[in-house]
């Protein structure tokens, strides 16, 4: 083949790596294909874990779900590292600017007293809440199999951790005293009989060991219910208490859920539609973690004298979708 | 007695930066090699936002070093208006 | 600015609100279910709130800073390809370089990525386990921007396209993916010294800089854009892994010889494993940057003596058989060149003699060794070679079973002696190349007797049977002829001129 090049052309002798072209065929790969599918190591490890010696350090075996193929499962949005912080830095400019606005225009010590009850009291806590999802995703991270799975985990987990910290800014904002405001908001989390069923739901969480039911647990239930509660009946409630401006700070978040909720959806579609196995053994999962979270928000909900059923039926109905609601 | 350091790329930010270093530094050593420029101090070696920013004609966070900055060698002590490298031995 | 926003709060007390603050103390679940791997170690904390941040870096900055670099990169890497990039190089030799650093090295920063998410869970502390998680999505960001890198390259050279499933088969890509399964295997604590402490902070500048400034010199544009651009995140890697040494120290007195354990265990390791970087520097660029004693003498001997000074207030020693190293680095990288030089069929990189003139700068940087034991070496080869007669080794040699080099380095009091030890544990026998590997072996036996050692797998039939063709072809994917041998007569040097013409 060295012969043909004598030619005036300098031609490649490939178009891509062979792992990739053994999946997408021999032609240029986009960046996402070459940078996500087939490069976890898969054989001929060397040690097993000195923390879990039943697995090998990269092993199927974390989950009760079975695929052929894990790499079966890719992110609609495309995200390597350099798509997703490009994505990211762009939500952060544009929410920067919302919250510069927010503070030049002094609109935080013009919100009224209701306001900020119902923020610190419904909103706030939930800065925990995050620490949690983010410890969660960033766990799957690192026992899901193959790099699709992981990767999309990663930067799901940081996202939370960044939704932690523009709720933490967000009281800092609202606060005369700045700190004042989230301490209150902790000792709600910690103490206060309306959050402890969202603490024990995010503990519990903290302790499942099946990687597929924990990102269902906490990404598609929990946050499917609570992320519809926030961006339409809080907002809602907000607004009837001349509170809307808050709107300006809490937007980012509706942008960022649609945003991960692609990929949430691909990811259930994708391992429910492998076996009956999958999805029975998923709709399980739903019904168990479904219940527990409609018992923990309640009291939430009622707390701020807001409905849970709008967000509850926006979260039947996405599960319905997915073919992983039971039906008695 | 040791050398801390900071080895930054060799860009146009970076030559600001490495002037306000020499000012606030005036012991410290300039070492330049191919794209890269490393300034060393014996025990220690700060970096004022204030200095940087009068060379830069701009506002400038002290957190802006990490996306210049290739090595460093030294405790790191990081706040709003510096950041240091130190040495405690 | 964002960092302005709440003009009566500091960096610090601001950043303590955005991270440690969200952490809790847990009371649904007990502490120790919640963090199952923070206490089997043995190492005491006895409160992370003594954690000192390396950096105070939050979402949002980090989004806007690391979209920064990596829009940066990627003009570079679209200017290269749109450009035949890669014919801007010095030599086609240099490409080797590359072929050993996505086959070796990129497969590391992906085991990074995953280390760093498991203890970035794993870690009680909030303060702690955010800077290990920002580490793992800077490995996730190296392992693609090097894929991404070397993607244009892989289009026109060979031992690049299969570089997943070569680390996990090919012999002497055990000698990397060995040195980091260690570390990922490893309980949390010994993950951050070996990986944050003894190789980031200590080694790193060893890997990277020379890597780097290789690049520079020899016209890989891509190599040297992605280079700096993850130096910039090694900086903050660095610093995390300096307090993570600090922070155990300081927690309790019994840490102290844990972590003088690791440290002596991981300088050791981390030094077998930068052979092949020696062995880069000396031999395989073509413009050549510093030699790997140079390289040696001024990152680990300066640097490294002003950091283990720094840790003396704790107890902290040198690492043990660190004088060894000093004595090695004449050594290295002649070694480890003539053995790939010998195995060069089984390589998915090319392998020559080196010129006259590059002869004459190993003479020169190493003057107590080169021409007394390398050359006499080098010159026989080169006229066999003349001959038609080029020295191809089909015996299988003996590795260490630890390091997995094998065992065909000198002893340090005798540089004309093989060094090679060896120990009975369970009725068997095992291989080492140094103390510092039998000492190694020695504290944790029933880890290392798991060793996947390529030679005793390829005898036991496990590597597609016991024809070595069938083994570099099919098991290993190396392509016979155009991957492999030496590189005068290659496929790539005749292509290389084609094109050279065409341009």
């Amino acid at each position: 083949m060295s012969v043909e090049i004598k030619t005036a052309e300098i031609t490649p002798i490939r178009q891509t790596y062979g792992h990739t072209k053994r999946r997408f065929g021999d032609k240029p790969a986009t960046r996402y294909q070459e940078a996500s599918f087939d490069i976890q190591p898969t054989t001929n490890f060397h040690y097993r874990p000195m923390f879990d010696e039943h697995h090998e350090l990269y092993d199927t075996g974390y989950t009760a779900l079975v695929m052929e193929d894990w790499y079966a499962f890719s992110d609609p949005r495309q995200f390597y590292y350099g798509a997703w912080v490009a994505a990211r830095a762009k939500l952060q400019e544009n929410t920067e600017s919302s919250f510069a606005f927010f503070e030049k225009r002094g609109l935080g010590a013009r919100l009224n007293d209701d306001v900020r009850r119902l923020l610190t009291r419904c909103l706030l806590p939930l800065r925990h809440a995050e620490m949690g999802a983010n410890m969660n995703n960033v766990g799957i991270a690192a026992n899901a199999y193959g790099t699709t799975l992981s990767q999309a985990h990663m930067y799901h987990g940081m996202d939370r951790l960044a939704v932690a910290q523009y709720l933490s800014r967000i009281g800092l904002l609202i606060d005369e005293s700045p700190g004042a405001l989230l301490a209150e908001a902790k000792t709600l989390w910690m103490e206060e009989a309306a959050w402890q069923g969202v603490r024990r739901y995010v503990e519990d969480s903290l302790v499942v060991e099946d990687w597929a039911e924990l990102s269902l647990a906490q990404n598609l239930i929990f946050d499917g219910l609570l992320y519809p509660f926030l961006l339409e009946s809080l907002d809602a409630r907000l607004m009837e208490i001349d509170g809307g401006d808050i709107a300006i700070l809490t937007d980012f978040m509706g942008d960022w859920f649609k945003d991960g909720s692609r990929f949430i959806d691909a990811l259930f579609k994708t391992l429910a539609g492998e076996s009956e196995a999958n999805r029975v053994q998923l709709t399980r999962w739903v019904a168990h973690w479904r219940s527990r979270a409609v018992e923990a928000l309640t009291p939430v909900a009622i707390d701020a004298d807001i409905e849970l059923d709008a967000a509850l039926a926006v979260l039947d109905k996405r599960l319905a979708k997915l073919g992983l609601l039971e039906t008695h | 007695m040791s050398r801390v350091f900071i080895a930054l790329q060799d860009n146009e930010n970076a030559r600001f930066i490495v002037e306000a270093i020499g000012e606030d530094n005036p012991e410290a050593e300039v070492k330049h090699s191919p794209a890269m420029i490393r300034v060393e101090a014996d025990d220690r070696l700060v970096i004022r936002r204030e200095t940087v920013e009068e060379k830069l004609g701009r506002d400038w966070d002290t957190q802006e070093l990490q996306v210049d900055m290739i090595s460093i060698g030294g405790n790191v002590d990081e706040d709003d208006d510096s950041f240091t490298l130190y040495w405690n031995s | 600015m964002n960092a302005k926003t709440s003009k009566r709060l500091n960096m610090k007390e601001r950043y303590r609100i955005m991270t440690r603050d969200l952490g809790w103390e847990p009371s649904y679940q007990r502490y120790e279910d919640i963090f199952p791997q923070e206490g089997f170690e043995g190492i005491k904390i006895t409160d992370w709130d003594q954690w000192e941040d390396p950096f105070r870096l939050t979402m949002d900055n980090y989004w806007k800073f690391q979209a920064e670099k990596e829009r940066k990169l990627y003009a570079i890497f679209d200017a290269v390809s749109q450009n035949n990039g890669q014919m801007k190089i010095s030599d086609p030799r240099y490409l080797n370089a590359v072929k050993l650093f996505i086959t070796a090295v990129t497969p590391l920063e992906y085991n990074a990525y995953k280390g760093y998410a498991r203890v970035g869970r794993q870690f009680g502390g909030v303060g702690a386990r955010i800077a290990c998680q920002m580490q793992s999505i800077d490995e996730l960001r190296h392992t693609q921007t090097q894929i991404h890198a070397m993607s244009h390259y892989n289009k026109y050279f060979g031992g690049m396209h299969d570089f997943p499933h070569m680390f996990d088969r090919v012999w002497y890509l055990s000698v990397p993916k060995s040195f980091f399964e260690d570390a990922s295997t490893a309980g949390p604590f010994e993950f951050l010294t070996a990986i944050s402490f003894s190789f980031e902070y200590v080694l790193t500048n060893l890997l990277f800089l020379p890597f780097m400034s290789g690049a520079a010199y020899n016209g890989d544009m891509n190599t040297v854009t992605f280079g700096f651009s993850a130096q910039s995140d090694e900086a903050r890697h660095m610093t995390l892994g300096l307090e993570i040494i600090k922070f155990i120290l300081e927690q309790h007195e019994d840490n102290v010889p844990i972590v003088q354990q690791w440290l002596d265990k991981w300088l050791w390791r981390g030094y077998r494993l930068l052979s092949i970087v020696g062995m880069m520097m000396d031999y395989m660029l073509p413009n050549k940057v510093m030699s790997w004693a140079e390289a040696w003498t001024m990152y680990y001997e300066e640097a490294g003596g002003a950091l283990f000074k720094e840790l003396e207030r704790y107890g902290i020693r040198p690492p043990k058989y660190a004088d060894q190293t000093v004595i090695g680095k004449d050594h290295v990288s002649h070694q480890a060149w003539f053995i790939f030089y010998q195995y060069g069929h089984a390589t998915a990189f090319n392998t020559w003699v080196p010129t006259a003139q590059e002869m004459d700068w190993l003479s020169e940087k190493y003057p107590d060794t080169f021409d007394r034991l390398y050359r006499p070496r080098f010159e026989l080869l080169a006229e066999k070679a003349a001959r038609g007669e080029r020295f191809y080794n089909d015996a299988l040699p003996q590795l260490c079973q630890v390091c997995q080099i094998p065992l065909a380095i000198t002893e340090p009091d005798d540089d004309t002696l093989l060094s090679h030890r060896d120990t009975v544990h369970d009725g068997e026998r095992y291989h080492f190349c140094s103390d510092g590997c039998r000492d190694i072996f020695h504290h944790e036996p029933e880890k290392y007797v798991q060793a996947w050692l390529p030679v005793h797998q390829i005898l036991q039939g496990n590597c597609g049977g016991a024809d070595m063709e069938k083994v570099i072809g099919d098991y290993y994917r190396i392509e016979m002829g155009e991957d492999n041998l030496d590189f005068e007569g290659s496929a790539e040097q005749r292509r290389w001129a084609a094109w050279k013409q065409a341009v």
